[in-house]
């Protein structure tokens, strides 16, 4: 009766399963984070692009080398090093010379990822140890700001803020629009927007973390803004300025190392915004957002046992 | 316009165009019948005919002395050939009486209409459920006379008729409360008297208006009834998060429905209750629907109880294309099978034909933490942390993660981008643990 009974599967159910798999979250990640890349390429150029490609090529090849070695089999046909590499090289100035850019996304792929366990195992976010790797290393050339207009070295708005008077800061609609001095793929709020709605919207993300951390950097910086007597453009000059955007969207949100739990993504959220503001503000360094998300991604599992859902049905009884 | 519903779920292709507007079709009766010995959740029947008996249709050819069994019956008139073990749709092997259709149709004798059913007393109802055979027909088949078992102390205030159907694919509920909406309401009738509850509750997802509306007219001049109507999402049809939705209580972890003073019952079972109170016919055939990609002419059927599921196959056009997997009801919790040879049980709410899944690769990935099963997950546990503890054989850990809340619904696996079978981990957890209480 049946036509190919040899071909007959029996498995357990479920049947049908969410055309959503590993690979395509990848790819989700990929196209959101296309907007950035094009207003990277368009604000600086060779040298941005340079620096990207150093970071893509040698965050896959360490990725095929570890997998190698340590005999992993890759579920996300290395993609996911991919996004590693595009990340590390957002967060580096367009200036760094190629051998730290290819140096620190070796650090990430193979310290951060690898030797925690692969993929799903790190602790921390490995582009964000691969910028604190590199950072520690090498502060002066990790510091060293080009303005994409004149494309001569100047400081980065959170610096030109932090050391009040000198510089005079670059206006809201440049910080929105990405032609100010930064990181190759922090400067744009409004591409890092648009990747952001786009993770959203396919509900690769969930809107706690950026919500809340977004929320909490506003909150906080619209209070010290209105301390200093200044108005409104304070607190939204932090958000769009420096790497907030990008870490709160495309960092924080970080499946492997972010919380499972609702409660455990607020706290989280709230976690990373209270300590940005604290090392913008009080800290040695103008911008403090990849050394907030790896404080909390310490803080990960400790947020994941203590925030536990309770299970349906455990209730007062009523027999 | 905000619809009750319960937090958690998956939203799958529901596919039910393929059946939804199909009346439904009486399925020819096939020449011989195979009636499993044990159609339901508890004890197997002891067959209570010998090869060579002469049976009437609707005859009682199967019982057992256990509380927790139900009776079973012959569907068609005829002889019985033998008593032969088969595969049978809940995934095990069942040994069937077969009879011998004689195309008689000729009823038993103790197939009598009621009198007059308003005067049978509450016992007397409860009596004509338990020997009529009806269990459960959304699939779970347990046996309906024992949710109505009266215990002291207990007070039912609430009926809840189940026309959810959440699985994709099925759409045989559908037809029979656009088809029978009066047998649906009588049956509910019947089912308050026996306990006496003066609420019911028909339970409808949003996907099924026209049924709403056909249920609604139904229950128009009884004020004690009303028609729920639920978000589409599922396992909206799963008993503890229906009673949530409709009546906003949570059954508390390892209590029946009984406990918050609600019993809950699939519509195919109200409608065959009114069968079997008003005409004395019992549970001998129900609706099922053929669909999928895999079959030529999907379709609603009636079907006798015993039915092969090649001859309704063979019915519906044959197979369509390379099937894979045959799956008795629906794709998210029914039971591949291992052939067609086997017959419709009183469970069968579908026969679900599946081509091989697209872009499915048969492999097992890293957790990424993506919490996506956390989210899918209707009982609110971490499938993914639970599925990692019975990796290590973390039992006891499992047990205090509330592994037993687990109501297998399988939505943690058709969300889980890594494909990981969560389920599978979380059942042997399960098995675990009770193994565990048993020594």
């Amino acid at each position: 009766m049946i036509p190919q009974k040899d071909l007959i599967v029996v498995t357990s159910a479920p049947h049908v399963h969410s055309p959503d798999n590993v690979p395509t979250a990848m790819r989700d990640v990929l196209i959101a984070l296309t907007p950035a890349l094009l207003a990277a390429l368009y604000f600086f150029r060779l040298p941005a692009l340079l620096v990207i490609l150093a970071c893509v090529i040698s965050a896959y090849a360490a990725e095929i080398v570890c997998l190698k070695i340590m005999k992993r089999e890759s579920p996300t046909r290395e993609s996911s090093a991919i996004i590693t590499g595009l990340l590390l090289a957002f967060c580096l100035p367009p200036s760094l010379p190629l051998w730290m850019a290819v140096l620190g996304t070796i650090f990430a792929i193979v310290v951060a990822k690898h030797l925690f366990g692969g993929l799903g195992q790190n602790i921390f976010n490995p582009a964000l140890i691969g910028r604190a790797f590199l950072l520690a290393s090498f502060p002066v050339a990790m510091t060293n700001w080009t303005n994409p207009l004149d494309g001569l070295s100047t400081a980065s708005p959170l610096g030109i803020m932090k050391e009040a008077g000198g510089e005079i800061l670059p206006p809201l609609r440049e910080i929105f629009l990405g032609s100010v001095s930064g990181s190759i793929g922090e400067t744009s709020a409004l591409a890092l927007l648009l990747g952001g709605a786009y993770l959203l919207y396919r509900k690769q993300i969930d809107w706690r973390i950026p919500g809340t951390f977004l929320g909490t950097v506003f909150l906080l910086t619209a209070m010290i803004g209105g301390i200093k007597g200044e108005g409104l453009w304070y607190p939204v000059y932090h958000l769009c300025a420096g790497g907030l955007l990008l870490g709160a969207f495309f960092m924080a949100t970080d499946w492997v190392t972010s919380p499972v739990t609702k409660l455990g993504r607020i706290l989280f959220g709230i976690g990373c915004g209270l300590l940005v503001v604290l090392i913008r503000t009080k800290g040695g360094y103008p911008e403090g957002v990849a050394y907030s998300i790896l404080l909390m991604n310490v803080v990960t599992p400790l947020l994941d046992r203590y925030t536990k859902a309770r299970v349906f049905g455990r209730v007062k009884s009523h027999a | 316009m905000k619809r009750a519903t319960f937090k958690g779920g998956i939203h799958p292709d529901g596919h039910k165009e393929l059946t939804s507007n199909l009346p439904t079709v009486v399925a020819p009766i096939p020449d011989r019948v195979y009636i499993p010995l044990s159609q339901h959740t508890g004890a197997p029947c002891v067959p209570l005919v010998v090869a060579g008996d002469e049976v009437k249709k609707g005859q009682k050819i199967g019982m057992a002395k256990a509380f927790v069994s139900a009776p079973i019956h012959a569907s068609v008139s005829g002889k019985v050939v033998g008593i032969e073990v088969m595969e049978h749709p809940g995934g095990s092997f069942v040994p069937c009486i077969i009879i011998e259709n004689d195309h008689r149709e000729e009823w038993a004798e103790t197939v009598q209409p009621a009198a007059d059913p308003a005067a049978l007393t509450p016992e007397e109802l409860r009596a004509i459920i338990l020997e009529a055979g009806i269990v459960g027909q959304g699939g779970a088949t347990f046996p309906t006379h024992v949710k109505y078992a009266p215990v002291a102390g207990k007070k039912i205030d609430t009926v809840i008729l189940n026309g959810v159907e959440c699985e994709p694919y099925l759409t045989a509920d559908h037809r029979l409360m656009l088809e029978r909406p009066e047998r649906i309401v009588a049956g509910l009738g019947y089912m308050l008297r026996s306990i006496g509850c003066t609420q019911g509750v028909i339970a409808i997802e949003e996907n099924k208006m026209d049924a709403v509306a056909v249920m609604e007219k139904a229950i128009a001049s009884q004020p004690n009834l009303r028609v729920v109507v639920l978000k589409e999402k599922y396992p909206q049809g799963s008993e503890k998060q229906l009673i949530y939705a409709c009546t906003g209580k949570e059954l508390p972890v390892g209590e029946l429905p009984l406990s918050v003073g609600v019993i809950v019952n699939n519509v195919g079972t109200a409608a065959s209750f009114a069968d079997a109170v008003e005409l004395g016919i019992p549970l001998i055939e129900r609706y099922v629907t053929v669909s999928g990609p895999g079959i030529c002419h999907p379709a609603n059927y009636l079907v006798r109880i015993g039915t092969l599921f090649s001859e309704l196959i063979k019915e519906s056009g044959g197979y369509l294309g390379e099937v894979e997997k045959i799956i008795a009801g629906g794709p998210m919790m029914g039971k591949t099978v291992f052939s067609d040879e086997l017959p419709v049980v009183k469970g069968t709410s579908g026969i679900v034909l599946l081509h091989k899944e697209p872009h499915r690769a048969q492999k097992e990935y890293p957790c990424v933490r993506c919490a996506k099963c956390i989210d899918a997950c209707p009982a609110f546990l971490e499938p993914t942390s639970l599925a990692r503890l019975a990796k290590r054989s973390a039992w006891e850990e499992a047990e205090k993660a509330d592994a037993m809340s687990c109501i297998e619904c399988s939505s943690c696996v058709y969300a889980c981008p890594a494909q990981i079978p969560l389920i599978q981990y979380i059942r042997r957890a399960k098995q675990a643990i009770l193994a565990a209480k048993a020594r």
